[in-house]
């Protein structure tokens, strides 16, 4: 089993697939029952109306991977599934960190900061929260240096990335009018709506 | 014109082909039965169970190759057809599964027989739907049984709150179908042909692995014809068996846990193997760490998913296997290879002993198979449970076309058989329809006799009844040496049984006894129950030990006499 993880990379894969309630909960327990281990998962909205995009990490062997990407890709509700890991890609991730900070310390943590390029975007007598943007090894190496001051909080938000350069993995294929009237229809929350609907 | 949800429902089901739907009414598809007599062409058959519902739903598609649809209320009702469903999932049989629910305002406060459906198929199903507004039914209806038919078959689920069923919408139904996260695999491209063609023309023991995708595609033409122009000898997983005659003299059987010995031995030997619409299932393949270390792989499968998903693959193809088949058919050169195939027949006819069936005067269920078969032509269609007697009618049942056998494979569900030939026969009335049961799996859902009765359906169940869950026995008598717990079952009276249902029966205990009772139910014209009381304690061979290679199958230890060869 060691060997199995030490072999194991951390893979980008981007989901492309319809804003539609239930479509999150089709993602998860597709890992989930396949056992595939999730390290983190973003989802927003994409330039495209009616279509999200999901951020996976997940850790594995290629091999896995592989499977990850093609069983995604046969949920009816994912559109396109692409595996960023070994392309020039941007990823980035933003994390908040609440930490403990007299007004004497309050100095030099911003000192750290700067040096992180990240910002404080709250201060208050006993604490600070910084707000920084980058990929995970940076934020995890602020994260060490702010951990003699007593790290209160902490919430990212999980990896996203993009490729460089004019290429894409976005998706603008438009459907046909009566297909569009449909999703319409179909896939907007609509107010007063029970937030588990899977259509 | 503004129609009702429920009278959209029964005009889709119209549309979509559907002629047959096994329900079972409640509370909240009340609005949907009420109208079932205003919609005639659409024939409603009421089990008595929805399990039963979703079996006989599976098997009138298995038998027939048309869409199944099974129709059940909200709660209890959908949660008991979820086992239907996952065995339709399993073997990508096409079906569509319609469920009702709680009243939109309801959904979420946990009302009177309220369960999340949508949640709980969620994993069972290829696709499944909520329909919260009754303008959006008949899309949805076109866009489900789009998705249950075509590319690799499945359930579709649509979930109907009860008002959606009462509100009035205009219906529309959709020129065209487009998912745009789905596409359906068609011809392959050249270079993963040329690919396999090289490998197969350098082959000195090449192999065919046909699995269900050839049947579900329509496909065992176009497989026969490729085997015969490459020379290829054939094997079969166990849903397979129909995909090429098994008379053929290409044609192997089965390979597996429970697969002849050459068939195992073949596989174990072959230089290049060709699954085709096969995924590689770990009964079929034995550990797959080392199932044949020499083998190049080549796998043709309409899904992409099962392409290295257990064993690495040297030329994966992705296609429809009705296109892929004849494309690999003109690119392979014309051979015969007589050499391997002589090797596989010496194999066989050496081993003969490890299948044959018992010539003692004992009454023993592989006789009892054998003679279905024997008596019966190649239109009839055989229905089985799960277990030893469904092992060995794979073993020695005589299968010549696709659908003629009908069995379940992935899920392994026992109580599939009654339910199952039920459907079977309601999609194909012509047809002699024979269910082989087991006495276990009899007992989980024979109440369908009831409905058998009501619809006038002649099915002839077969109850192999050796008093034992055979295969749980076979199990603890070999690996939990003799410890037999929870094995033994005590039957009730099967012919009286019957006799209450108001069906024929005949109790069988004796070998020269079964042709006659055999031919006696083939010309009985309604629901027949043959108690075949059977050898108790015979073990189904050869057997590759659970977590054992291929290369391990292991045969019935020599005391065990037999004389009768089947093929």
């Amino acid at each position: 089993m060691t060997t199995e993880q030490s072999q194991s990379v951390k893979h980008t894969v981007v989901a492309l697939v319809e804003d539609r309630p239930g479509v999150l909960n089709r993602v998860a327990s597709l890992f989930r029952r396949r056992g595939f281990n999730i390290d983190s998962l973003a989802v927003g909205t994409t330039e495209e109306t009616g279509i999200s995009r999901m951020t996976i990490v997940v850790e594995s062997e290629n091999g896995i991977v592989d499977q990850v990407q093609k069983q995604l890709g046969k949920l009816i509700d994912v559109i396109s599934v692409s595996d960023l890991t070994h392309e020039d890609a941007v990823s980035r991730e933003l994390a908040l960190i609440k930490v403990a900070c007299t007004t004497e310390q309050r100095r030099e943590v911003l000192d750290l900061v700067d040096i992180f390029r990240a910002r404080a975007v709250d201060v208050s007598p006993g604490s600070l929260i910084i707000q920084m943007v980058a990929d995970e090894r940076q934020l995890d190496s602020l994260l060490e240096n702010l951990e003699p001051y007593g790290v209160l909080e902490m919430t990212r938000t999980g990896r996203i990335a993009m490729l460089r350069g004019e290429t894409t993995t976005a998706m603008h294929a438009t459907e046909p009018e009566d297909v569009l009237r449909f999703h319409r229809q179909l896939g907007r929350r609509v107010e007063g709506e029970l937030p588990y609907v899977s259509d | 014109m503004k129609m009702s949800g429920a009278d959209i429902v029964l005009e889709c089901l119209k549309r979509i082909g559907i002629d047959t739907v096994f329900g079972y009414p409640g509370g909240v598809v009340l609005p949907l039965y009420d109208r079932f007599p205003a919609h005639p062409e659409i024939r409603h058959i009421l089990v008595r169970h929805e399990q039963g519902g979703g079996h006989a739903a599976d098997g009138y598609a298995r038998a027939s190759g048309r869409l199944g649809c099974a129709l059940a209320t909200s709660g209890p009702g959908a949660t008991n057809l979820v086992t239907a469903v996952q065995n339709a999932m399993m073997d990508s049989v096409p079906t569509l599964f319609i469920t009702g629910n709680v009243a939109r305002n309801l959904i979420g406060k946990d009302g009177f027989q309220e369960a999340d459906a949508t949640g709980i198929m969620e994993p069972c199903v290829k696709h499944n739907y909520l329909v919260m507004r009754t303008e959006n039914l008949a899309y949805t209806f076109a866009e489900a049984a789009y998705l249950a038919t075509t590319g690799r078959p499945g359930p579709v689920h649509i979930d109907i709150p009860k008002d959606v069923f009462t509100d009035e919408a205009e219906f529309e139904w959709p020129g065209e179908i487009s998912v745009r996260g789905y596409d359906i695999p068609g011809a392959a491209p050249q270079d993963d042909i040329d690919a396999a063609a090289k490998l197969i023309d350098e082959a000195e023991r090449p192999l065919i692995i046909a699995g269900h995708g050839v049947i579900l595609g329509d496909a065992h033409e176009e497989l026969l014809a490729f085997a015969e122009h490459s020379g290829v000898p054939v094997l079969n997983t166990l849903l397979g068996l129909g995909s090429i005659p098994r008379t053929h003299v290409l044609s192997y059987g089965m390979m597996g846990m429970h697969g002849s010995y050459e068939a195992n031995m073949a596989a174990s030997n072959a230089d290049v193997v060709i699954g085709i619409g096969n995924r590689m299932d770990d009964r079929a393949i034995g550990r797959f760490n080392d199932f044949n270390h020499h083998a190049k792989l080549i796998h043709v499968d309409i899904d992409p998913g099962e392409h290295g998903k257990n064993l690495p693959t040297a030329v994966p193809i992705l296609g429809d296997v009705k296109q892929v088949l004849p494309q690999l058919t003109s690119a392979v050169r014309a051979r015969s290879h007589m050499d391997w195939i002589r090797w596989i027949d010496e194999e066989r006819d050496a081993h003969a002993r490890s299948m044959a069936i018992p010539s003692g005067p004992e009454l023993t269920t592989q006789h009892v198979i054998k003679r279905i078969s024997d008596l019966n032509d190649d239109e009839t269609v055989i229905v089985t449970g799960v277990g030893q007697h469904q092992m060995w009618a794979a073993q020695h049942l005589r299968v010549t076309r696709p659908h003629q056998l009908i069995t379940s494979g992935g899920l392994g569900t026992m109580g599939f058989e009654v339910p199952a030939a039920m459907g079977a026969q309601v999609a194909t009335p012509d047809r002699t329809v024979w269910s082989i049961c087991g006495d276990g799996g009899f007992q989980m859902t024979l109440q369908e006799i009831a409905t058998m009765v009501d619809e006038q359906l002649p099915v002839k169940l077969a109850v192999i009844n050796n008093g034992f869950l055979g295969m749980v026995r076979q199990w603890q008598e070999l690996f939990y040496e003799d410890n037999y717990v929870s094995v033994a079952m005590s039957q009730p009276d099967f012919v009286k049984l019957a006799d209450a249902y108001g069906i024929k029966a005949i109790r069988v205990t004796e070998k020269d006894e079964v042709d006659a009772a055999i031919e006696e139910a083939n010309a009985h014209n309604g629901p027949v129950l043959l108690d075949f009381q059977v050898e108790a304690e015979s073990n189904v061979w050869p057997m590759v030990p659970a977590g054992a290679a291929l290369s391990e199958t292991v045969e019935a230890p020599e005391p065990e006499t037999a004389s009768e060869v089947t093929s």
